[in-house]
């Protein structure tokens, strides 16, 4: 079964404060969908509440990947479920190596008596890492610790390649990334496009877009999708900004849940 | 029940040490002890109220059953014997030394290794030249206790320019509730000489509710150029109080580095100091502790500066569980003098439940203006956003909080250049971490 992944009529607060309000959206295997916005209009929010980081509080609204109840799994249920997202500031985190972090993972979802041989486990690692030009060292590292922020983008960019998951949120992968960095990135995300897992790409700039193609781009504001279409809508806004879109649609503070 | 000796004094001291058959200047030396332990008050610990403590139950002296092989020893204790064969090995059992084990090629070198009363016999001028000079009888009555009564104990001498291979190993066990346990461990390592040795503290004595109290102590002398590390890991029962007093005097160039684990389950007061005597000299001190249950620990880590360019780092990690509290202190000391001295030291608590008490004190005394001194210290529960992120991965809730709390200790426990004692405390730490 390809994978079905959808959100209805999701709003979310965090310290009381609504951020989303009312969010549809419905991704299917194989396709790249694209949220694009002005800071503050509650991408990274919607994120998060996916994810189901406890600051953010679901208050309406249903999330489910195959049919399955999203909402209702914790953390690291979700993650299990195929749910992955790749983080804007990743934690760091002394004293776990990057190798027994990610073994940790992929044999949290193998289960206890099926674990990944070592060997395996250090050879995968070994070659995705290669891919993403990242230097072996970073497997004995302290998880992120130390690491600049590109380096950490690639981080997030390796567990979501070791991890193969279904549906995949990427938070702002391209933020801080130079060219050639974001080109790597860019080639990781593009490694991964298959028919039975799909994208959420979250990112203000339509820089990344230029190397991983979406199918659709979604425009948010004041904490809803307030237009969507296909990649030429990403183009657009890459060209003339985001006056336009507030200027149909009669807003004039695109924010949502500022100070 | 051992007596309470509240009539412990001179008389007390002197007739044990005759009844022990020890040297005439041992025993006056006893004698002296004898009179302050009467006199002397407890020390004072920021903020451990010690007075509380049954610190006055000093046991009877109880030899413990000499052994011709480690294999006869109970297999509790054997099995903490660390993998390196090859090496030395000294074993206290209750209120003596019943084995010791020193290679041939190590003894025609000149390298001394027996029971410090031995020594105090044998090796007299050795003995009374170093015994409580970096750690004062008259320093408080703990100390005066120790100096009064301490039993068996270790001598090692490392002569100079000989470099010992393999760790030597002391382990300093306990069966008996009404035990005089009271290790004296002295370590002379002379110009040039290299040395580490790993001391284990355990005892076999649960479900008792009688108070046992060790009231140890460590003496190291690096002479100049010498190099000793010293690893300490104490794991006795929760009945039993750990006193343990560690002083380091180093020389010009000398190198010390101390690496303690306190897992033990009970109370615990410990105090790891350097003396930098010697320019050049050098100190590193990693310490890790597992608090549990009720336990109160005080752990202080201290080095003091006199030579010039001399450096110190202390880093303490502990994880407290529970309802265990533990006051760390740090304090560095540099003295007029001791130009581009070097002191750094970190305390770090992370305390796994609400109940759980930490507090880190990190104290910098310099009287001179040409140094260098660092501190850092935090007091912290296991960070929300860390498990969240490890979480996001698949990693159920138990399992991220086991990664981040052994990851606390990881920093010093992966630097430990003993691979058999890495493994060691691994295994302690699985099992007091649960």
């Amino acid at each position: 079964m390809s994978t079905q992944f959808e959100i209805r009529g999701l709003k979310s607060q965090i310290e009381g404060k609504e951020i989303l309000k009312g969010i549809d959206l419905k991704i299917q295997g194989g396709e790249i969908h694209a949220i694009m916005g002005p800071n503050g209009t509650g991408k990274s929010t919607l994120a998060s509440a996916l994810m189901g980081h406890p600051k953010y509080e679901v208050t309406e609204g249903e999330v489910t990947l195959n049919g399955e109840d999203v909402l209702e799994m914790g953390v690291d249920e979700r993650a299990r479920a195929g749910l992955f997202l790749g983080m804007q500031y990743p934690s760091e985190i002394t004293g776990v190596t990057n190798a027994d972090f990610l073994r940790s993972a992929i044999n949290a979802r193998r289960g206890e008596g099926n674990e990944i041989s070592l060997i395996k486990f250090v050879r995968q690692m070994e070659g995705k890492m290669k891919e993403l030009e990242m230097n072996p060292e970073f497997m004995h590292r302290y998880l992120n610790e130390g690491f600049s922020g590109g380096e950490k983008k690639r981080n997030e960019i390796l567990q979501m390649m070791m991890l193969d998951p279904k549906i995949v949120v990427l938070d702002e992968i391209d933020s801080g990334l130079d060219i050639d960095a974001l080109k790597i990135v860019a080639a990781g995300v593009n490694a991964m496009r298959s028919p039975e897992r799909g994208f959420l790409i979250i990112t203000h700039y339509q820089r990344l877009l230029n190397y991983v193609k979406p199918d659709f781009v979604h425009v948010m504001m004041q904490g809803r999708i307030v237009k969507s279409g296909g990649p030429e809508l990403a183009e657009r806004l890459e060209a003339e900004g985001y006056d336009w879109v507030k200027e149909e649609l009669g807003i004039v503070d695109e924010t949502v849940g500022q100070a | 029940m051992s007596t309470p000796t509240t009539s412990f004094g001179r008389e007390a001291a002197a007739a044990l040490a005759r009844s022990k058959n020890e040297p005439a200047w041992l025993v006056a030396w006893r004698e002296e002890a004898g009179e302050l332990a009467s006199k002397l008050d407890l020390p004072k610990p920021e903020k451990m109220p010690i007075q509380r403590w049954t610190l006055d139950q000093y046991g009877t002296h109880r030899p413990g059953n000499a052994v011709t092989a480690a294999a006869e020893l109970p297999a509790a204790i054997n099995e903490l014997l660390l993998a390196e064969e090859q090496g030395a090995l000294i074993v206290q059992h209750n209120s003596s030394v019943v084995f010791t084990r020193l290679s041939e090629d190590l003894k025609a070198k000149g390298v001394v290794l027996t029971s410090l009363e031995e020594a105090a016999r044998t090796h007299e001028k050795l003995v009374r030249d170093h015994l409580m000079t970096a750690f004062a009888k008259d320093e408080h009555k703990l100390a005066a206790v120790h100096a009064a009564l301490w039993n068996g104990g270790v001598f090692l001498y490392v002569p100079r320019n000989v470099d010992i291979e393999f760790p030597i190993q002391a382990l300093m066990f306990a069966d008996d509730a009404e035990a005089t346990f009271m290790p004296h461990i002295l370590i002379v390592a002379d110009t040039n000489s290299r040395v580490s040795f790993v001391e284990q503290a355990a005892t076999l004595i649960e479900g008792e509710s009688a108070t046992l109290l060790h009231n140890s102590a460590v003496e190291v002398f690096a002479k100049a150029g010498a190099h000793v590390r010293y690893a300490a890991v104490h794991h006795m029962d929760d009945v039993v109080i750990d006193v343990s007093y560690r002083r380091a005097t180093l020389e010009n160039d000398a190198r010390v580095e101390w690496i303690v684990g306190e897992l033990h389950d009970g109370n615990t007061l410990t105090d790891t100091k350097s003396i930098l005597k010697g320019n050049g000299s050098t100190s590193d001190t990693k310490i890790i502790s597992i608090g549990t249950g009720s336990q109160r620990m005080s752990l202080t880590t201290q080095a003091v500066h006199f030579g010039k360019s001399s450096e110190s780092d202390m880093v303490t990690r502990a994880v407290m569980k529970e309802e265990a509290t533990a006051i760390i202190n740090g304090i560095t000391k540099i003295e007029h003098g001791a130009t581009k001295a070097n002191g750094q030291q970190t305390e770090k608590v992370l305390m796994l439940s609400p109940k759980a008490r930490g507090d880190a004190n990190p104290i910098l005394l310099i009287d001179e203006d040409d140094v260098k001194a660092g501190h850092a210290a935090s007091v912290g529960q296991v960070n929300e956003e860390q498990l969240y992120y490890l979480m996001s991965r698949g990693i159920s809730r138990g399992e991220a909080e086991r990664l981040i709390i052994h990851g606390f200790l990881d920093p010093v426990v992966s630097e430990i250049p003993l691979a058999g004692l890495r493994e060691q405390l691994h295994r302690i730490l699985e099992r007091k971490l649960g």
